[in-house]
């Protein structure tokens, strides 16, 4: 059975299952049949042209992963932040951990969207919230199809979040192929704050397909900042939908780190509601083998006087490839706006691939657009100076990979995060480079 | 300490080097000057070890041994020293972290342990002192965003720091204003003992007021066709390279 029919079979078990009064039933009714008719997303769509799923929905996933097993945190402890003092959502093959989480109503809510979805007091924030932005594609309507459970996260008005908030998604392997779909929910009030550092681990070599999707409402003047990190094992795939609602006068920056992992898709939205607005949208990929990284993102600007900043630095060896498909859209009435996109790409090997396609459609005419890409190799006079100091090739090449992906890097807000990405991106270099970077 | 036997190299087969002899003893300032295009840089780019060139024959014998096979980090382990025309920006990478790693990475090659924190950092203050040299300079982001006189101050503190038996600078004079040329050649002087040797390239004779020569070469058209004292500057300054030309023809 391809997974397709498996996925609208199992619906109709996991419908029965549960409970009919559910603010989002029929949404979820919707959902199925949208996928039930668009299917996966293949080659032939434009904005799928060259990132695959063939062979990733292959595998026979099991949709609804046995969820019972359990992790000692001192196991899994190198995945958390663990320096620094956080709220933490955890969930284990798609269950919420509580034994590994930090969750918190005291003021604000950080817990699950199991709770959400189900407690009568939240519904007015799910019936106001859940699934507006996410638009209908057949990947959303799938998960919207099988949501029920994710992080859930609402800092009402004026209120900041005290400490930075994990969301780790583990995969035990406890199954021989696992699929899950988590859903998240941001909801920023006005003047509210968060940080938010959202990760999905698996823990084995069993393949893993992730389908998440995550909605960030930022209210005026709301500032949150958003960090992904992508750096799992070969058999694990991500397709990470994120979609973020924008109003006057907010900050909200998305930095993606993609490490590792088969294939890693993210499609990153941005919806620029109100004036005054900034959108930061940045990544890092550093990947090799085969793996596979596509960064889809859009900026739609729809009102005046706002910014958007993109910056995606990638490096790429053996036989990887990378894609960057960014979108920016600048509708008549949105005069004077900034918008920036750069995306700069170092091929390590010959074999290794990278398709940058930047897409601008401006309808306004008093604005200042910006792009700029650019694909090449380590230059060469630069790796001859560090070389003419002593420093060997290796170390040198290394050193410039770390100085090419550093103008991301120094953007991280969090200080232990950033000393944690920078070694991170120091391993996957494959040195040691003598300092603390 | 350094001595260059009928050197022939090019790059992308064009020949530019056209058999260069050249000896230069442990102690000594050697300068040389040429026109533009003449081979100047390409010059210290071979000895230094710059891998888009091509050694067509001859040998360059640093205390006696070819280094010609060797990479550039090697040649630098050996005590070769380039400072560069242009030096190159790393940006995230400080002034200090660099330094630390290119001794480290030397001492290493030598089989020695890492270089103890508190003598880098003595070394460093020491070094910075004696090249003017600013410490929240040392704080930033190699060569970025640096001036044509901190890029050139940075390029001889380097050098203070790794103590090379043999340092090239490659039109260390340019884009200096006076100040700075004292401070750098005033370093420079500083450096120079009986165990090392300094070549000096330059288009004027300006930095040759300070760096004193023992001795001077003119480059024309890959080949050294003049050497003489440090007077042979001055005459090059008042004459131009022409009079040399019309020399030669």
């Amino acid at each position: 059975m391809s997974l397709k029919d498996k996925l609208v079979s199992s619906h109709i078990v996991f419908q029965e299952s549960l409970d009919p009064d559910s603010p989002i039933y029929d949404v979820r009714n919707e959902a199925i049949k949208h996928f039930e008719e668009a299917g996966f997303p293949t080659k032939k769509d434009e904005a799928w042209k060259y990132t695959s799923l063939n062979k990733i929905i292959k595998p026979d996933y099991s949709i609804f992963p046995n969820g019972e097993a359990g992790l000692d945190y001192k196991d899994v402890k190198r995945y958390f932040l663990h320096s620094l003092d956080t709220y933490k959502i955890v969930f284990i093959d798609g269950v919420f951990s509580s034994h590994l989480s930090e969750t918190t109503h005291a003021g604000i809510d950080v817990c699950t969207m199991r709770s959400a979805l189900t407690k009568s007091k939240y519904k007015a924030v799910i019936d106001v919230y859940f699934n507006k932005i996410a638009p209908k594609e057949s990947l959303i309507s799938l998960n919207t199809a099988f949501a029920k459970e994710g992080a859930y996260i609402n800092i009402p008005k004026n209120k900041v979040a005290d400490k930075p908030i994990e969301i780790i998604h583990f995969s035990t392997g406890n199954e021989a192929a696992t699929m899950l779909q988590p859903r998240n929910l941001v909801v920023a009030g006005e003047n509210a704050e968060v940080q938010i550092i959202e990760r999905h681990q698996s823990l084995t070599e069993n393949p893993v397909l992730t389908n998440s999707v995550t909605e960030i409402f930022a209210d005026k003047r709301a500032n949150v900042d958003y960090y992904k990190i992508q750096n799992d094992t070969p058999e694990a795939s991500l397709i990470d939908n994120t979609y973020v609602d924008q109003y006057d006068d907010t900050i909200v920056s998305v930095h993606t780190f993609s490490l590792g992992g088969k294939l890693t898709r993210n499609n990153l939205n941005f919806y620029q509601k109100g004036e005054h607005i900034d959108s930061i949208l940045k990544g890092v990929t550093i990947i090799g083998e085969k793996q596979h990284v596509d960064h889809n993102t859009l900026v739609h600007h729809a009102q005046p006087n706002c910014e958007s900043h993109q910056d995606y630095k990638g490096i790429y060896d053996d036989n990887s490839t990378g894609v960057f498909n960014g979108k920016v859209y600048v509708d008549k009435i949105a005069q004077k706006t900034n918008a920036y996109q750069s995306n700069n790409n170092i091929l390590v090997d010959d074999k290794a691939t990278i398709n940058s396609k930047p897409q601008l459609e401006i309808f306004a005419d008093d604005v200042r657009c910006s792009h700029g890409c650019t694909i090449g190799q380590l230059d060469e006079s630069a790796l001859f100076y560090l070389r003419s100091r002593g420093i060997p090739k290796k170390e040198a090449r290394a050193l410039l990979m770390y100085a090419f992906a550093n103008t991301v890097l120094e953007s991280v807000k969090i200080p232990q995060l950033k000393e944690r990405i920078t070694k991170q991106i120091a391993n996957k270099l494959g040195v040691n480079v003598g300092f603390a970077l | 300490m350094l001595k260059v036997n009928n050197l022939r190299a090019g790059i992308e087969e064009k020949e530019i080097l056209k058999g260069i002899n050249l000896e230069i003893k442990a102690g000594e300032v050697h300068a040389i000057m040429g026109p533009n295009g003449s081979g100047k840089s390409t010059l210290s780019s071979v000895i230094a070890g710059k891998e888009e060139y091509e050694v067509l024959d001859g040998d360059i014998l640093l205390n006696g041994e070819s280094i010609l096979e060797m990479d550039p980090e090697e040649r630098a382990h050996e005590g070769v020293f380039l400072s560069f025309q242009y030096p190159v920006e790393i940006p995230g990478v400080t002034v200090t972290n660099f330094i630390k790693t290119a001794i480290n990475e030397s001492r290493k090659a030598r089989g020695l342990e890492d270089m103890p924190a508190s003598d880098m950092l003595k070394m460093i203050r020491e070094k910075s002192e004696l090249l003017e040299i600013d410490r929240k300079f040392l704080s930033r982001s190699l060569n970025e965003g640096f001036s044509g006189g901190e890029k050139k101050r940075n390029e001889i503190f380097q050098m203070a720091m790794l103590e090379p038996k043999l340092s090239i600078l490659d039109e260390t004079d340019s884009g200096l204003d006076i100040d700075a040329l004292r401070i750098v050649a005033n370093g420079v002087n500083k450096l120079r003992s009986e165990d090392n040797a300094v070549l000096v390239i330059t288009h004027y004779q300006r930095l040759l007021e300070y760096i004193v020569p023992d001795v001077v070469h003119v480059l024309v058209d890959g080949k050294i066709v003049k050497t003489g004292g440090k007077e042979l500057a001055l005459e090059l300054e008042e004459k131009g390279y022409d009079w040399i030309k019309a020399e030669l023809a």
